[in-house]
């Protein structure tokens, strides 16, 4: 679904110096898998995000979306419908008066037929579970549902991948659990291919795979488990693990003979049983 | 110095048809020296009551006192119960915008995503701002930025020429807060501090405030979405739902009430989940475990004694 091959990215700073965001990033995502990028502020995911999606342009090396190449101008607005994106602050993308108009902002533009319009955005609202909202002006809803409505504006443009830039950094715990469970509804159910940058480490548990940036490179990459055990390693490079496998890790230290694997309570549970 | 809320009610555009309450009937006493929580789902009222406390909002009812000095005398639109003559009106509003001065110089608001808000040329303009504003003199003024980028760990040498837009994330931040701290206030309220930073980022700026708290003798009021990070540095949480005080103690205690916090849209640590978890499953935990140190140190009382990697089976009798 998403390559990349030798990936660079170059950009000046403010004193004109020249910089490496990306450096020789080698990626990937199959069809229909479920891909959490985590690292540090200025670690190269978002530039990476950026790059995916045809907004900015490689420096050197090549990007496929679907086998399309993203530096071919012909090919940009057919890689922005495969690959939608959605962003961090909900209220930087809604653009309507009224929830359905917002969703309809995308299939309008492709320019498609009023009839195709309704259906499209009937069906996104449905998988959001925003339905019974679709008169409300979007002002009115909790960030939670703001972010499920942006979602639903890509869907209504039927991507087969969508890239979330830390969707949930600016919602409540209710907010986020909502766009989380719609996050993974869309890959499990609707079989999108799904990219989530986030620095929310719980919210990787249940990726397919985590890939961890640092300086611009692919540093560390496996399942969950593989990858939330390199306790140390995340540290070092500024980033956490979640409180479960914080805990079963501090307890391994101090001598207690358990996995540093375990990535749910359920999981902690069972191992401490084994302790009793 | 301390804060006293009064039957506080704040309610949006009063008198039309979009009125909206958001807050109701607020009752709350902050003493000199708290580290307080501000915890409620997006539109609880949490912003609103922020806001109310340095004065950038007026009441729609009730009082505020900041050290004994009545921040909302005569302000009040549901209460007009004194006719005033003008020539009392306008010693009422200079009397007002006085207290105002003086209320903001005290109560320090760091907005969220506070880098927004910068925009010198360099970061030594930018923490001046305030102070300048202030009419202090030069010299004070310089005083006052390189003490407040001192205290959120910003080298002044190294960074005063240098402008804030080169900064990281977690740098700018530290930048707009210092802005604030420039200020000197008794008391410091942060509109959720951490948002968007990574875990490092996170970690250092509540170490900051904490220092600030500690050290500075500060009063701290912060509102945040991560209940973890609450449970860390918090003494004391209020949490709101619908514009009222529903939880107002310690974390240890609030945390306890898992089900009440879900269905107001909230949640608890996910080690408070996990004690509750190990408890069901028959260890004999206190339900009032909120971090992982005294998650690890309740364990090393109920797992066997003995050295566990020492046993060369992982025996012992399974009661769970």
């Amino acid at each position: 679904m998403i390559k990349t091959e030798n990936l660079y990215f170059r950009y000046q700073d403010e004193k004109d110096e020249e910089k490496y965001a990306l450096k020789d990033v080698n990626l990937h995502v199959k069809d229909g898998e479920f891909v959490v990028i985590i690292g540090h502020n200025g670690s190269g995911k978002s530039t990476l995000s950026k790059l995916l999606n045809g907004i900015f342009l490689p420096t050197s090396g090549k990007i496929y979306i679907d086998k399309m190449d993203t530096s071919d101008e012909e090919l940009i607005w057919e890689i922005r419908k495969t690959a939608g994106m959605v962003f961090q602050n909900p209220d930087n993308q809604l653009v309507a008066t009224i929830v359905e108009e917002d969703v309809a902002f995308g299939p309008e533009n492709m320019g498609l037929q009023p009839a195709e319009i309704r259906k499209r955005v009937d069906e996104a609202l449905e998988i959001v579970s925003m339905t019974p909202y679709k008169r409300k002006p979007p002002h009115h809803l909790s960030g939670g549902q703001k972010q499920r409505v942006a979602i639903a504006g890509i869907l209504a443009m039927k991507p087969k991948c969508i890239i979330f830039d830390e969707p949930t950094a600016m919602l409540d715990p209710a907010g986020r659990k909502e766009v989380i469970k719609t996050i993974e509804y869309l890959n499990k159910e609707e079989k999108m291919t799904v990219i989530h940058i986030t620095h929310y480490m719980d919210e990787a548990v249940n990726a397919d795979r985590i890939i961890v940036m640092d300086d611009g490179q692919i540093v560390l990459q496996g399942t969950p488990r593989e990858v939330f055990s390199k306790v140390e390693h995340l540290k070092r490079i500024g980033l956490d693990v979640p409180q479960i496998t914080q805990l079963a890790y501090e307890l391994n230290q101090i001598g207690y003979h358990i996995s540093t694997e375990s990535l749910t309570v359920q999981e902690l549970v069972e191992e401490l049983c084994q302790l009793v | 110095m301390s804060i006293s809320i009064k039957h506080l009610s704040h309610i949006y555009d009063y008198g039309t048809p979009n009125e909206t309450v958001a807050i109701e009937n607020i009752n709350l006493e902050i003493e000199h020296g708290e580290f307080i929580g501000l915890i409620g789902h997006t539109g609880s009222g949490k912003s609103t009551l922020i806001q109310q406390l340095n004065g950038l909002l007026k009441p729609s009812k009730g009082t505020i006192l900041v050290n004994g000095l009545n921040i909302t005398e005569g302000l009040s639109n549901l209460d007009k119960t004194k006719k005033r003559s003008k020539s009392e009106q306008r010693k009422l509003a200079k009397e007002r915008k006085r207290k105002l001065l003086e209320v903001r110089k005290k109560v320090g608001l760091v907005f969220q995503y506070p880098e927004y808000q910068l925009f010198e040329e360099t970061i030594e303009k930018d923490i001046a701002f305030g102070p300048t504003n202030l009419g202090l003199g030069e010299s004070e003024v310089k005083a006052r930025v390189k003490e407040a980028m001192m205290l959120v760990g910003i080298d002044y040498d190294a960074y005063k020429d240098r402008s804030p837009f080169e900064l990281s994330g977690g740098q700018k931040r530290r930048v707009a807060i210092a802005g604030v701290l420039a200020m000197r206030p008794e008391v410091l309220i942060l509109d959720e501090p951490t948002a968007g930073l990574d875990p490092r980022g996170r970690d250092e700026i509540l170490a900051q405030i904490k220092a600030l708290h500690d050290k500075n003798k500060m009063t701290v009021i912060i509102v945040s979405h991560s209940m973890e990070d609450m449970a860390k540095i918090a003494n004391r949480l209020i949490v709101m739902n619908k514009g009222k005080v529903v939880f107002d103690d310690s974390p240890h205690k609030v945390f306890k009430e898992i089900e009440t916090l879900e269905k107001i849209g909230l949640a608890v640590p996910q080690i408070s989940y996990l004690a509750r978890a190990l408890n069901e499953a028959g260890f004999h935990l206190s339900d009032e475990i909120i971090t992982i140190e005294e998650a690890v140190e309740a364990l090393k009382k109920q797992l066997p004694a003995i050295h566990p990697k020492a046993q060369n089976s992982k025996g012992g009798k399974a009661s769970c």
